[in-house]
């Protein structure tokens, strides 16, 4: 027994949820986006070399969107091992939720001058459907910006994986589910807007929506909600429930054989995951000006998988380098040679999935680069010095 | 349910705790009460009658062809069982029914003398303390030794109460020693798909043990081990008989021969064409006509 007693200790050092350098990146990111970005759009002049275009804050600002999805996507597929190709869904249902908010925000201000959103005054509706009973007070579309992609998550992911539904087919239902959606969200008897949407807005809380204060508000949000998700997927990986999702996707016979329900595992994480989306969703619509059916095209939700793939899977500052990168890459190329985009996406999509399986973070993470890298680390040291 | 019928019920287990509570120390003889004057607790595992595992007539087909051909079969508690038989003969889908993976056409299925196997999850067959080995070592590949063995360890497998999960002192020492137990303690923080075929397999025993089953199913535990493995997993199996039971599924006659030789008298059971065709010591099994004859071919 002597040689048990004396054994070191073998427990990794879980004391922090972070690492110092984890958590001074998460403090300047913070800075960045509180701080330095606001300052650079809002104080310096337009003619300055340091100052921020309002085009570039938009851009920015709609791409921490995309980055929040992909950071849901990441846990859902890259630990969990379940690729979704509905997250698009949950994300328009946030955009959706916000976006009635904003319509009634409009008031009378709209092309009919009248008190209902134009769709509706076009469609001869005399009163509102029963489910924008609500729509007129933020706290309760805030919440459906949260239950509404939460709870149709709950329903799907509880007969799916009840089901034991896995793999190929799982994504294959959420594709469907996602088509019929979409389908539903085009039809004007719906009560969404039909396929223009939800757009024009005016206002938010009754302050003007347009305005570069309320843009740069609004930016600081997403860019702090962003860095809380991720904070908050370090925490849930970091724990014993996220080994466990780890090891559902690695062996999930074995989980259940250890006397785990994988069930209320995937439900879990597979909700929060929606959540996540669709209060991404929110944070959209109010800083692009619109919402409609084709943020549920198959293709949209599609493309969240390759931001997380291109980023990196399995990490979590993967798939937000990725939705960078792959967005940042989209609108340079929509402007300079916007016809061959498309076939660019699908390359990529091809050669990361060939030559990259551990995505852009990956590739920092080979040993091949990292003895590259160190190596020409030591070079500059050597004639620094 | 009426509500005198309700009280009447709550007099009555009263009455049988109280009856409980009195006996106790006075007549319990090795954790075998007589039954008249116990209550049977919901999921709770009851050896009172000897038999820990009991298998009755398990009829499974699949499209016509039967993988089990009423099985019966009984294990009883602490005994160490070595299952033997040509292949295709139902070893592992026997085992695919204790552990809930395969539903049986017909039969019952029984854990000590009051859980039915038959109505239970995997996960929650595993809760009430049955463990299994796959004949493939199955284990987290991406997480470290360590981890594997954190996530089998014995603790509430709630979501919530993973996601605050802390190991406690006691709880890592646990660990340490099955790493020790394991051989496995130089490797604590590799990661387990880096580890050699055998080592996995005896993580995978490890994670096995850390759940504490009271029965544990080793479906060709020593496939693919080096001699000296081999050894020293029949020298670990031998030290868990009698605090747990053991069913071993095996080709390797070697090593069943290592897990019985100390004991001559224990029991061997030969399946054939998902029945038991055979039961009986090693020496009685392998003069067996019958078992000779599928063997070797008529």
């Amino acid at each position: 027994m002597s040689a048990v007693l004396s054994m070191p200790a073998v427990a990794p050092g879980r004391s922090m949820l972070l690492g110092i350098r984890a958590w001074a990146g998460v403090t300047i990111a913070l800075a960045v986006v509180a701080v330095v970005v606001p300052a650079a759009n809002l104080l310096v002049p337009a003619g300055s070399a340091f100052h921020l275009s309002e085009y570039a804050v938009q851009l920015v600002a709609k791409i921490m969107c995309y980055a929040m999805c992909a950071l849901a996507m990441d846990l859902i597929w890259g630990y969990t091992g379940i690729l979704s190709l509905g997250h698009g869904v949950f994300f328009a249902l946030g955009g959706y939720a916000m976006g009635m908010y904003l319509m009634r925000q409009i008031g009378s201000d709209g092309q009919y001058r009248m008190p209902m959103p134009d769709f509706m005054v076009f469609l001869n509706w005399k009163e509102f459907p029963w489910h924008w009973a609500l729509s007129d007070s933020f706290v309760a579309q805030m919440a459906l910006v949260v239950l509404a992609p939460g709870l149709l998550a709950f329903v799907f992911g509880f007969f799916a994986f009840r089901s034991r539904i896995k793999g190929v087919y799982f994504s294959i239902i959420t594709q469907a589910m996602t088509y019929a959606t979409m389908l539903l969200f085009f039809r004007n008897e719906t009560g969404f807007g039909g396929n223009n949407g939800f757009t024009d807005f005016k206002r938010i809380l009754g302050h003007p929506i347009a305005t570069p204060s309320m843009r740069m508000l609004l930016f600081v949000i997403t860019g702090c909600t962003l860095i809380a998700f991720f904070v908050m997927a370090r925490a849930i990986v970091g724990s014993k429930f996220g080994r466990v999702l780890q090891a559902i996707r690695d062996a999930e016979s074995r989980v259940m054989f250890t006397g785990y329900d994988p069930l209320r595992y995937k439900l879990a994480i597979w909700t929060l995951s929606a959540v996540m989306c669709g209060i991404a969703g929110a944070l959209y619509v109010p800083q692009v000006g619109i919402i409609n059916p084709s943020e549920m095209t198959p293709a949209a939700s599609i493309e969240i998988a390759i931001w997380t793939a291109v980023g990196g899977r399995a990490t979590l500052i993967g798939p937000i380098v990725g939705a960078f990168f792959v967005n940042g890459a989209k609108s340079w190329f929509t402007q300079v040679f916007p016809e061959f985009w498309l076939y660019f996406l699908g390359a990529l999509f091809i050669a990361v999935t060939l030559f990259l399986p551990g995505g852009i973070v990956g590739l920092f993470r080979h040993p091949k680069v990292l003895a590259l890298l160190r190596r020409s680390a030591r070079r500059e040291e050597g004639s620094a010095s | 349910m009426t509500p005198d019928l309700m009280r009447a019920g709550a007099e009555a287990r009263r009455h049988a705790e109280q009856r409980a509570q009195a006996l106790q120390g006075g007549t319990s003889g090795g954790g075998r009460v007589a039954s008249y004057s116990r209550l049977v607790h919901p999921g709770q595992l009851d050896v009172a009658h000897g038999a820990i595992l009991y298998l009755d007539d398990i009829t499974v087909s699949f499209d016509g062809f039967k993988a089990l051909n009423a099985l019966s079969l009984s294990i009883s508690a602490g005994e160490m069982r070595c299952i033997i038989g040509p292949n295709g003969a139902g070893k592992t889908t026997m085992m695919d029914v204790i552990t809930g993976k395969t539903r049986p056409d017909a039969g019952r299925c029984f854990f000590g003398s009051t859980i039915d196997l038959l109505r239970l999850r995997e996960n929650e067959i595993a809760s009430v303390g049955v463990g299994r080995k796959f004949q493939k070592p199955t284990v987290f590949e991406h997480l470290s030794v360590f981890e594997n063995l954190e996530l089998a360890l014995k603790a509430d497998r709630g979501v919530r109460a993973s996601l605050f999960f802390r190991l406690s002192g006691a709880q890592l020492d646990r660990i340490g020693e099955m790493l020790v137990l394991i051989h496995l303690k130089e490797h604590a923080q590799r990661t387990a798909g880096m580890l050699s075929h055998g080592q996995k397999q005896w993580l995978e025993i490890g994670m096995l043990l850390m759940q504490n089953p009271k029965l544990l199913l080793l479906d060709e535990p020593v496939a693919g081990m080096t001699d000296e493995e081999t050894e020293r997993t029949a020298e670990l199996f031998l030290s868990l008989e009698g605090s747990h039971s053991l069913v071993v599924v095996e080709h390797d006659m070697k090593f069943i021969h290592a897990l019985t030789h100390g004991n001559p008298a224990k029991k061997v059971t030969v399946l054939h064409e998902g029945s038991v065709l055979a039961e009986g010591s090693l020496a009685e099994v392998q003069a067996d006509e019958k078992v000779v004859e599928v063997y070797l071919g008529r």
